[in-house]
């Protein structure tokens, strides 16, 4: 399980992986916002928060497809059904390298991005926690979706429409908490349940994300 | 005799077939019946004119938009266990009328909204989660239409319903947090109708009328779509035996 721990992780930081790819689009859109809804500071601290949490949430769709595809590809999913590991705990490994190299750099780095945005700083804080919560959730729903359509050539697109509907909960009370940080609220109630989601995802999408694995390969 | 061998294909054929004008006339039937007496029959509300009238279109287009996304996780559930792959086809089937019914209710209540509320759209918890709903149903016949092999991609659909079926109640419970609505309660009851009248027996029985006779297309619609999906699966039998011979 170590060994695929590992190789998963070196596969992602080198060459055509997709690592650092996600953060240069996120750093992108961040760049291209005061360009589209003008430089005026009061509107983009006020968009800043919907703006960085809809750029991670992109940012986490781009390296889905990959997630199981390249396996499926060449053959090493199927090498790892019939092996003794069980599938349920490969998925999981699968879905917490995706946050590794996406969702937690992100979250890391939100609070500079957030800040170039004129986000208030009390937010800062907030807005890494939420992310870092929340996309550990969306990993796991993007594991379930990338399992659904691996067998799907170019199944890229599909993948999103199937996948973003249901990040819209996680969405929802992660961008929830981080808004009322800022507007000087209590985010208790809304930061418990983007936990409970992405507990409740971690812990039960990965058995349905190998159930579907499993027929892909059949 | 049990109930599932009527989902043997081949007597599922003979029945449909039998039972398929019958219902295609009634709902024919019931449609006209409701909506012209609701359209030119029923007074025009004291404050809302001749606008309430949409709600015969309006409310049974709602209500099978969400009872077909119901039938569907039923028809995928029998599948996962059963393994009838007519209740695959009909989940398969339902799915292109739920999205057609999701989106008529969107658009009347949209005209509906425009005079009443001032405004075509807003993000209310209502009017959004029938978005995301519509979203799922496109999702889902994508996903069918994917895939190449049919047992695949029925059992890939099927736990999609399942778990779409979680996160579209998530969602709509979700939204009630982001967003206080604009949109009415629930006012059609008919479990606790009796004890407090939300709707006047005037506009009441048109719209019975109308949701039976929408419920009844559905139906209609399901078995017909049921229907060919199966005819196409003889066809593809039949081409392959040909090609071997």
């Amino acid at each position: 399980m170590r060994a695929i721990l590992i190789r998963d992780l070196r596969l992602s930081f080198r060459a055509g992986g997709g690592f650092g790819l996600a953060l240069v689009f996120f750093l992108i859109l961040i760049v291209l916002t005061p360009f589209a809804v003008g430089n005026d500071p009061v509107v983009l601290s006020k968009v800043s928060i919907g703006v960085i949490w809809i750029g991670a949430l992109l940012a986490c769709l781009l390296s889905l497809d990959r997630l199981f595809a390249h396996d499926f590809e060449d053959g090493t999913l199927e090498a790892l059904v019939v092996s003794p590991l069980p599938l349920e705990m490969v998925v999981l490994i699968k879905v917490i390298v995706h946050w590794l190299t996406t969702g937690l750099p992100l979250a890391v780095l939100a609070p500079i991005f957030g800040a170039m945005l004129g986000l208030p700083a009390q937010a800062g804080l907030m807005i890494a926690v939420t992310l870092s919560i929340g996309t550990l959730g969306l990993s796991a729903i993007g594991g379930f979706g990338s399992a659904l359509t691996v067998g799907v050539k170019r199944g890229g697109l599909l993948l999103s429409l199937l996948v973003l509907p249901m990040y819209v909960p996680t969405l929802i009370f992660g961008a929830m908490a981080a808004r009322q940080t800022a507007s000087g609220g209590d985010p208790t109630i809304a930061l418990t349940i983007l936990g409970a989601i992405t507990l409740t995802g971690i812990a039960t999408l990965p058995f349905v994300a190998a159930m579907v694995l499993r027929m892909n390969v059949r | 005799m049990s109930i599932w061998e009527y989902a043997n294909p081949k007597r599922f054929m003979g029945w449909s077939g039998t039972v398929l004008p019958w219902f295609a006339v009634l709902a024919a039937g019931l449609l006209t019946t409701g909506l012209v007496w609701g359209f030119f029959f029923t007074p025009n509300d004291f404050r809302q004119g001749s606008t309430v009238k949409i709600i015969y279109l309006h409310v049974p287009s709602a209500w099978i938009a969400i009872n077909a996304y119901l039938m569907m996780f039923v028809c995928s559930l029998i599948w996962l266990i059963r393994r009838h792959h007519v209740s695959a086809l009909a989940a398969k089937a339902a799915a292109p009328v739920g999205l057609a019914m999701t989106l008529i209710a969107l658009a009347t209540g949209a005209l509906w909204g425009k005079p009443m509320w001032g405004t075509y759209w807003v993000w209310d918890p209502r009017l959004t989660s029938f978005l995301i709903l519509a979203l799922f149903y496109i999702g889902y016949i994508g996903l069918w239409s994917a895939i190449e092999d049919r047992d695949t991609a029925a059992d890939l659909t099927s736990v999609l319903a399942m778990v779409g079926a979680v996160f579209a109640l998530l969602s709509r419970y979700a939204v009630l947090f982001w967003n206080q609505g604009l949109h009415q309660g629930t006012t059609v009851t008919i479990a606790d109708g009796a004890q407090q009248e939300n709707i006047s027996t005037v506009f009441f029985v048109p719209l019975l009328l109308s949701m039976g006779g929408f419920t009844l297309l559905f139906v209609t619609l399901v078995l017909l779509g049921t229907r060919s999906e199966v005819m196409e699966r003889r066809l593809a039998v039949l081409r392959k035996k040909a090609q071997i011979l």
